[in-house]
């Protein structure tokens, strides 16, 4: 019978990731307003999987946790879903093309 | 035999509790694997009931048998009844519930109470489609092409769209489950190289079902939105893009191919070096060519959609890919035809069903590469080469997959033998019927008949190739009727198995016939290398026939 | 570590002992990860159901860039900013609520779960007044919708302003433009739809993990719904942290 509970997170770092979150979701607004051409997108996702990544590890206790199968499961989820992305940006990006 | 008497005597799966609740809210993952047997099977038969018709309407080249649009209502719930509500969940849901936690030395899957779940929404999701065509029916194709299926059909293409949706979710949980189950609930010493090829196919089988299906069910949302709410994303005169969709059902849809098939590999990796009598040839590699067909699938789905419209240069991106995914399926045929080779081969009917299988799926795959072939496709796609390719693979490979694992595990599943000699009857008749229902059908593929026409009067000359079909699509419905009536004689006058009638390796093997609840009366501890043949001795009980 | 063959079982377990520990199990490690590793596995479906949308959203939008732009604009840049901040207050209280339970302190706990409902329930009803937006502004496809307004206030993004003296080639562009935009807005109530669904679906969750808290079946030794609860929140939390920029924020530069 395991009395075992896991790796407790502080508070003060579950608040520290909550400040960063606000202030980065403030920042990506703002920075919306600012001509950056082409890179408003990539800046805004940049922003965002930022604000994922302190979500899965400290949140999620990613970080903590012993367990590989855990990280392998999310990259693979992610990795399937760029898959779909790209190949089918195979077919658009070159639809017009000659 | 003693042993086998007090074996029936004992309590075990089937007589641990009687009363249909104790089934119908059962836990035990033997239990949950014959709910699916029943239900499949009758799948099966409204699925074959839309073979029927479809094949008596071709007899003749006119039209005369049915309207246009009932035929467009026969091919597409055909082939959505066969391809979601039977090949899908057959094989892992009947035998991968039965037997991953066993082989593993497990009492149970990982998430018993989810695996209960999974079959009532297969049920609801069945009872949803059945009410689909007792009010209409669905006449899309089973592919749901968009605009047709959002914008001008007049059946009931969301009632069907739901339906599936809601079986996909059945397909996930069953993915899920295994993978945790591999993954955490092994015997101790039972390592992942020491696992049989059964599990190996059916984990890679199971990471398809939990990345592909969630993709054909927001495509199936949207196309409900799309109906109900007349949006226009797939319409091409408001700016969308029908292959968008195309895009979406088949990222799924292919890799589902890779589903129906791997669970059938899964068997035969099992059955050969059971009936050779020997190791498998080469275990990592049919291990490892199991994961890459699963990866390798994934990447190939636009070669359904070469004479769709996507540009030249991404079909040949996906055509390359579509041979490449070729290469580990051949590998696992090598290795199985390198297993017999010097081995003790014996003829039962599980091994009948192998060689069916090796023999047939050999030439469905050869034909896919016709297919993934860009030049070839182009006159072939949508012709009946397809339809005897997919055929090829789906019923001689993935059914006949089936019908060979059904038999290898009955007397473990039900603790009888089937009657042997009915059995290498019906596996016979099986294969004859195929050949002669499907290989015409290359043919007339190859001579340009399209599929999906009822009516081929323009030119009658394909009449005789068309009527070859039907007579083996009766020979091989005879082939089917046969199992299922001797499975039933069995249970009451078969011959009483003993724990290990074929003298195979496996933990399975090592427990009664049938098991009891929890599988094993002692958790086993592995210290053995997976199908150790070659330093077995045949017990006494073995029932091989040479 | 419990990727390994587990320990052979030893002597039977009753059931009182540890109520929670299924038979199957060997023990409640093995049972934790496997909860765990089987909500992972859940999670990574939901990316690919997720993904599907946003593949279609991806292709329209490098298709139909300004007019995606212009009608992305529409949507209130500040009422999504506060709901997305909204959104990560009820990931802190979930994680705070957690660490409650991996403390044993049963009232934190249960201050923390109905601070996350309230949040869940602010994030949706916010929502609610933003699409009741939408409607009246008639940007609800089918529902009587009409680009008029966007194009009146993005002449510059949608290439108007270039098109004044050809008549012909003006409505042709403001053809195009209704039909644009209300794929855009198809996709937007599609994948905040799908969101919202999740949402509430999370909070029917954690309101039955909220009564469990609450009676106090949590302790340091045994939480696993919470925990597997709340990766499920904060997954939603993360579809939400793409949306947001995704759709709020193709182009809002000031005076386009």
């Amino acid at each position: 019978m395991s009395e075992h509970s896991g790796h407790i997170v502080p508070s003060r770092l579950n608040w520290l990731v909550f400040i960063i979150l606000i202030v980065a979701t403030c920042l990506t607004a703002w920075i919306a307003t600012i001509d950056l051409g082409r890179f408003n997108t990539v800046v805004a996702l940049v922003i965002a999987t930022c604000k994922a990544s302190i979500v899965v590890l400290i949140f999620m206790q990613v970080k903590y946790t012993s367990e590989k199968m855990t990280k392998a499961v999310l990259l693979f989820a992610v990795a399937w879903l760029i898959l779909l992305l790209f190949l089918s940006l195979t077919d658009y990006s070159s639809r017009y093309a000659g | 035999m003693a042993t086998a008497v007090a074996s029936m005597e004992k309590k075990n799966y089937l007589n641990a509790e009687y009363g249909i609740r104790s089934w119908l809210f059962t836990t035990d993952h033997k239990r949950i694997a014959l709910l699916y047997l029943i239900s499949i099977t009758a799948f099966f038969f409204i699925g074959g009931f839309f073979a029927l018709l479809i094949r008596l309407e071709l007899l003749t080249p006119a039209g005369d048998l049915m309207s246009a649009d009932m035929y467009n209502k026969a091919f597409t719930m055909h082939g959505q009844v066969m391809v979601f509500f039977f090949l899908i969940p057959s094989i892992p849901a009947v035998l991968g519930n039965f037997l991953v936690p066993m082989m593993i030395g497990a009492k149970d899957l990982a998430l018993p109470r989810i695996n209960l779940i999974s079959w009532y929404i297969y049920i609801i999701a069945g009872i949803l489609y059945l009410h689909c065509i007792a009010t209409g029916g669905v006449d899309t194709g089973w592919t749901f092409y968009t605009p047709f299926s959002t914008m001008f059909s007049n059946t009931r293409v969301v009632e069907a769209g739901l339906a599936i949706f809601i079986s996909g979710f059945s397909s996930i949980l069953t993915g899920l489950n295994f993978v945790v189950t591999v993954h955490r609930m092994r015997a101790p010493g039972m390592t992942w190289s020491r696992l049989p090829l059964f599990v190996w196919s059916h984990y890679a089988t199971s990471i398809i079902m939990l990345l592909g299906t969630p993709v054909i069910a927001i495509t199936l949302i949207l196309v409900v939105l799309e109906r109900t709410l007349n949006l226009g994303i797939f319409d091409p005169t408001r700016g969308g893009d029908p292959v968008l969709f195309q895009h979406l059902f088949w990222f799924y849809s292919h890799p589902a191919v890779y589903i129906m098939i791997l669970p059938s590999m899964a068997v035969i990796s099992e059955i050969i070096p059971c009936f050779s009598r020997k190791r498998i040839f080469g275990y990592s590699f049919v291990a490892m060519s199991s994961i890459a067909i699963a990866a390798i699938g994934f990447l190939v789905w636009a070669h359904h959609m070469f004479v769709a419209g996507i540009s030249v240069y991404s079909a040949l991106v996906f055509s390359f890919l579509s041979y490449l995914v070729a290469v580990p399926s051949a590998i696992k045929v090598f290795n199985w035809t390198a297993t017999m080779y010097k081995g003790s081969v014996s003829f039962s009917t599980p091994m009948l069903y192998a060689f069916g299988f090796i023999g047939l799926f050999t030439i469905g795959g050869l034909t896919g590469l016709f297919l993934a072939c860009l030049g070839l496709d182009l006159h072939v796609h949508d012709t009946y080469f397809v339809i005897a390719h997919f055929h090829y693979v789906m019923v001689g490979g993935a059914v006949m997959g089936y019908l060979g694992g059904m038999h290898f595990w009955w007397p473990k599943i039900s603790g009888r033998m089937y009657p042997e000699s009915w059995g290498r009857a019906a596996a016979l008749i099986v294969f004859l019927g195929f050949n002669l229902t499907f290989f015409p059908q290359f043919v007339l593929g190859y001579l340009g008949m399209p599929r999906r026409y009822y009516d081929y009067s323009h030119m009658p000359e394909w009449q005789a190739l068309n009527v070859l079909s039907t007579a083996g699509a009766t020979i091989l419905a005879v082939g089917y009727l046969l199992p299922m009536v001797y499975f039933l004689w069995s249970l009451r006058y078969g011959k009483i198995a003993t724990d290990n009638p074929w003298g195979a390796t496996g933990l399975e093997w090592r427990t009664s016939s049938p098991p009891p609840t929890f599988n094993f009366d002692e958790t086993p501890v592995v210290t053995w290398e997976a199908y150790e043949y070659e330093s077995m001795s045949l017990p006494e009980e073995v029932t091989l026939e040479r | 570590m419990s990727d390994s063959p587990l320990v052979a079982e030893h002597a039977e377990h009753t059931e009182h002992d540890r109520p929670e520990l299924r038979h199957h199990f060997a023990d409640e490690e093995q049972q934790r990860n496997a909860a765990s590793l089987g909500m992972w596995w859940f999670l990574g479906t939901e990316i690919m159901f997720f993904g599907g949308m946003f593949c279609a959203y991806l292709i329209y939008r490098l298709k139909y860039f300004p007019d995606f732009a212009a009608a992305s604009r529409s949507l209130s840049l500040g009422i999504g900013t506060f709901n997305t901040t909204v959104l990560i207050c009820s990931s802190l209280t979930v994680a705070q609520a957690v660490r409650a339970a991996q403390m044993g302190n049963r009232k934190l706990q249960v201050r923390m779960l109905l601070l996350t409902l309230v949040f869940g329930l602010a994030f949706l009803g916010i929502k609610t007044k933003e699409w009741g937006d939408k409607y009246r502004e008639h940007h609800i496809p089918t529902f009587d919708f009409s680009a008029k307004d966007l194009m009146r206030d993005n002449q510059h993004l949608f290439g108007l302003d270039k098109l004044q003296n050809d008549p012909q080639a003006l409505q042709k562009r403001e053809a195009e433009i209704q039909q644009h935009s209300q794929i855009f807005f198809a996709l937007y109530f599609a994948l905040t739809g799908m969101h919202a669904i999740h949402m509430i679906v999370g909070v029917g969750i954690f309101s039955v993990i909220t009564w469990m808290a609450w009676k106090g079946r949590f302790t340091p030794g045994y939480h696993t719904p919470l925990e597997i609860a709340g990766l499920y929140w904060h997954f939603v939390d993360i579809v939400w942290i793409y949306l947001f920029p995704l759709l709020y924020l193709i182009d809002r530069r000031p005076g386009a």
